[in-house]
């Protein structure tokens, strides 16, 4: 973690740090200001009609009859033709630039895997697994490495989207679609699925945190690590291996291997819980184990029913989890 | 034509008083006539609108505010899902069929539909399709249970919907009940096809038709397309949840994608299918109340017709996100952006009639007028979203939520209401108040517009749609607390609308037969007419033959 990168709350689409992203702002103001010029024509003449041609009192005798006009019909078919033309051929080109993009050699491939309602995110090539937050290096001059994402699904459709650095792309079972992010600032980015994944759709949130090529190092190196074992919390760790709790985590290093739900062995490193929905703060991940729905009704997790001092152990177990 | 003249003999209100309810609504369940099942769709599909308007209430109080605790989510998905399918199959569609029934029949001078009693099966089959789709409240998980509506959002995408993610029955209702008033709508829909083509009193040619009928001519046609598509999808579904299928079973080889394609062929034409109607209504008003016929009308039969063919070539453009391939995004990119043209086109000749006119701003050329800026504001967002870079962003965003309501809405609602305004003079033999009109008028185009404007902006700011709380100080609180204000807004303008309607259907001035000076052919038998419509049988020789009529000395057959 770099606690001095900024968190960008407001995920604008008009804030752009990523080349996607910035393709996709240039061409909103070419299709906006066509738009509001358009509005703007349109609108003037409803204007001009409803005040110049609105009938005066004692008016009653009705209005020279005209049935139409075959070069007005022609004018105002061949206008509204070239500014489509226009706008076709704008979009056509990003289209292109955006998704006929081809990875660098030195790009680095991310597999994100739609769960519903957390992310799972794996660095084949790296040997990292995590959860719901993306760590990808920043993009800079001279060294440009672009992020390739792989999206897959493990249950329905989701979709990938961090607005400051790409469109989203749906995260479809049975499919694999690309999508690629090339950031250029670092900080923290804020996105969320974006495709109706049931109950609990609202809290699948992601946080994808663009470091600088060191630090983004850096973490490659830490998560690579084992779990912690510290002897202080060994209570705390015995009642988390021989609970239901290591049938759907990992933590990397000892006997729990579940793939059902997040992987746990570097869970302090990151700075949510429950795919965003509660800050990774002490309590809130006491409560998240004493009672998942409290935090976020329908979540796939069960309330483990452990009595209070093994919540305390299991808490303070992975509390240690750096 | 002599019954033009002939004034209002009894108020229907004094006649009903003195025959038994029984009776009453006997008549009312085993009629085939065409104006009560056309005033039956109607009123079924205002009370299916003020049900999902109340549903879509409680859904912005859950979003006035960021974490808030009004609606959990599983209520907020079951709403967001009812209110979605109530609006379009329950509220559009027949609207739609409520007034092409009631309406088309008379503009043709023909005395009913072509089959009187399909039309009757086909009202029942809409009505108790919509009664099932309801009835998952009580009965989707059995007896054991309290039941629970469907909750997979009204496009309902697969593999949500499997056996595996969508436990108990509510999806099975969602898909029965879609599918029986599927039945029904097309059933009505090859009646109107059919009226249209034989029933047309003599001389009215197609080149004489009145623009209303040819759009919903145009409309019925289209629903026959692409109603089978969501048919055929709805049936493998019901074959993969109960007979282990797996078209749609992404575990077992089946494609999600499959359904959207089968869907969206549906989904997209359904949206003309809806605004059709509202093309037709304004193609209607706007020339009565300028007093001048409508500006070129053949090219307005042209552009009806090249946007129910090109509407079925645009489906993919809610996919653009899926990950398909970018030849593909372009050539519906393409077909998108055409389809702005004969809309732009529609627009240019509903001001090309307003021009030079005496307008009459009566209540529903107002709905009319403020329906032309709100649709190109709606036209104008399609064609942002159409733009598929930007459709990258703005998809499933609230942007698109503005977007669509900004066509339902200001595109069809405000029509619809223009449509009641202006027969329901015929259709009771009682204006409704004009006063209480302008009112129902004010706040809720005021109230539209405080919602759906500033919904635009949360989109923007990366706030997807079908969520049902957010975290706060993502800059999408204050807009959410506006949008919900203005529903409240909205909801002033619909008491004053019901409120009009009660009180004028008790005591309305009577109307009339021609309260609007209008031409077409409603206008030349009585308020309301009698139940074989027309003594005799009109001849017709122009667009506007009571134009013709009322100036016998500059006919339009001179000029047509």
């Amino acid at each position: 973690m770099n606690p001095g990168s900024p968190v960008h709350a407001i995920p604008d689409m008009f804030q752009p740090v990523s080349a996607p992203a910035e393709a996709i702002r240039q061409l909103w103001w070419l299709v906006g200001g066509i738009s509001i010029g358009i509005l703007l024509v349109v609108g003037g003449i409803l204007w001009w009609c409803a005040t110049h041609f609105r009938a005066r009192p004692g008016e009653d005798r009705e209005p020279p009859q005209v049935y139409g006009s075959n070069q007005i019909e022609f004018a105002w078919t061949i206008v509204p033709v070239l500014i489509v033309l226009v706008l076709f051929l704008a979009t056509a080109r990003t289209i292109y630039d955006v998704q006929a993009m081809v990875p660098p050699k030195d790009a680095l491939e991310v597999t994100v895997v739609g769960h519903q309602w957390w992310w799972e995110i794996r660095y084949p090539g790296l040997g990292v697994v995590t959860a719901n937050e993306l760590h990808v290096p920043a993009s800079v001059p001279g060294a440009r490495r672009p992020t390739f994402l792989t999206l897959e699904s493990a249950d329905v459709i989701h979709s990938f989207w961090v607005p400051q650095l790409a469109g989203k792309t749906d995260v479809v079972p049975a499919r694999r679609n690309r999508m690629w992010v090339e950031p250029t600032e670092t900080g923290t980015f804020l996105g969320q699925c974006a495709e109706f994944c049931g109950t609990q759709h609202a809290n699948m949130l992601l946080r994808v945190v663009v470091d600088s090529p060191a630090d983004f190092a850096a973490w490659v190196e830490a998560q690579k690590r084992p779990a912690v074992a510290d002897p202080r919390v060994a209570v705390g760790r015995a009642v988390f291996e021989s609970t239901a709790c290591v049938s759907c985590h990992t933590v990397a290093g000892t006997g729990a291997d579940g793939t059902f739900g997040p992987d746990l062995t570097h869970l302090m490193s990151r700075a949510t819980i429950a795919s965003g929905a509660a800050d990774n703060a002490p309590d809130r991940l006491r409560a998240w184990i004493v009672d998942p729905h409290a935090i976020k009704p329908g979540a796939l997790m069960p309330a483990m029913k452990l009595p209070d001092d093994q919540v305390d152990a299991v808490t303070a177990y992975l509390s240690t989890l750096r | 034509m002599a019954v033009l003249d002939r004034s209002l003999e009894s108020s229907p209100a004094e006649s009903s008083a003195r025959v038994p309810v029984g009776s009453i609504l006997h008549d009312w369940v085993v009629t085939a006539d065409h104006k009560k099942l056309g005033l039956m769709y109607i009123a079924s599909g205002l009370v299916f609108f003020l049900v999902a308007g109340v549903m879509a209430s409680m859904m912005r109080i859950q979003l006035a505010l960021p974490q808030n605790d009004f609606l959990g989510p599983n209520t907020f998905n079951r709403l967001m899902t009812m209110h979605g399918t109530t609006m379009v199959f329950f509220v559009g569609m027949p609207m739609f069929f409520g007034f092409a029934n009631y309406v088309v029949p008379l503009q043709i001078g023909a005395r009913d539909l072509a089959f009187p009693r399909l039309n009757a099966f086909g009202f029942w089959m809409f009505l108790f399709g919509g009664v099932l789709l309801y009835f998952s409240a009580l009965g989707s998980e059995g007896l054991y249970g309290a039941g629970s509506t469907p909750d997979v959002g009204w496009f309902a995408y697969a593999p949500l919907t499997s056996r595996t993610f969508s436990r108990g029955n509510a999806t099975d209702y969602w898909i029965l009940g879609i599918l029986l008033s599927s039945v029904g709508s097309t059933a009505t829909a090859i009646n109107l096809v059919t009226t249209v083509a034989t029933m047309r009193c003599p001389g009215m040619t197609l080149g004489r038709m009145p623009l209303f009928v040819w759009i919903l001519w145009v409309d019925a046609i289209l629903v026959l397309f692409v109603l089978s598509p969501l048919t055929a999808a709805q049936v493998m579904l019901l074959f993969d949840r109960f007979l282990g299928a797996h078209f749609f079973d992404t575990q077992a080889g089946g494609s999600a994608v499959l359904w959207q394609h089968f869907f969206w062929f549906f989904g997209h034409p359904e949206v003309y299918v809806l605004i059709l109607p509202a093309f037709a209504i304004a193609s209607e008003v706007i020339p009565v109340f300028s007093r001048k016929p409508l500006f070129g009308y053949p090219i307005m039969v042209a552009a009806t017709i090249c946007i129910g063919m090109i509407s079925m070539s645009v489906w993919v453009h809610h996919m653009f996100v899926v990950g398909l391939e970018p030849g593909a995004n372009t050539f519906f990119a393409a077909s998108t952006m055409a389809i702005a043209v004969p809309t732009g086109i529609k627009i240019f000749n509903w001001l090309g009639t307003m021009w030079g006119g005496r307008i009459r701003f009566r209540v529903p050329m107002l709905w009319c007028t403020a329906f032309l800026l709100e649709f190109v504001l709606a036209g104008l967002t399609g064609v942002i979203l159409a733009t598929v870079p930007i459709d990258w962003q703005l998809s499933d965003s609230y942007f698109v939520v503005a977007h669509f309501h900004f066509v339902l809405i200001g595109g069809l609602l405000f029509n619809i209401f223009a449509a009641i305004y202006y027969w329901f003079p015929k259709a009771t033999g009682r204006m409704l108040d004009e006063g209480l009109g302008r009112k129902h008028f004010f706040w809720f185009v005021l109230g539209f517009n405080l919602t759906f404007l500033p919904m635009h902006v949360p989109g923007l700011l990366g706030m997807p749609r079908r969520i049902y709380t957010y975290m706060p100080g993502r800059g999408w609180d204050a807009w959410n607390l506006v949008v919900t204000i203005g529903v409240a807004v909205q909801a002033i303008g619909i008491l004053y609308f019901l409120w009009n309607v009660i009180s004028s259907l008790r005591d309305g001035e009577p109307a009339g037969d021609d309260p609007w000076d209008g031409w077409t052919l409603e206008w030349a038998t009585t308020s309301p007419p009698p139940e074989y419509n027309f003594e005799e049988i009109p001849t017709v020789r122009s667009r506007r033959p009571l134009w013709d009529l009322k100036h016998p000395e500059d006919p339009d057959w001179r000029w047509e």
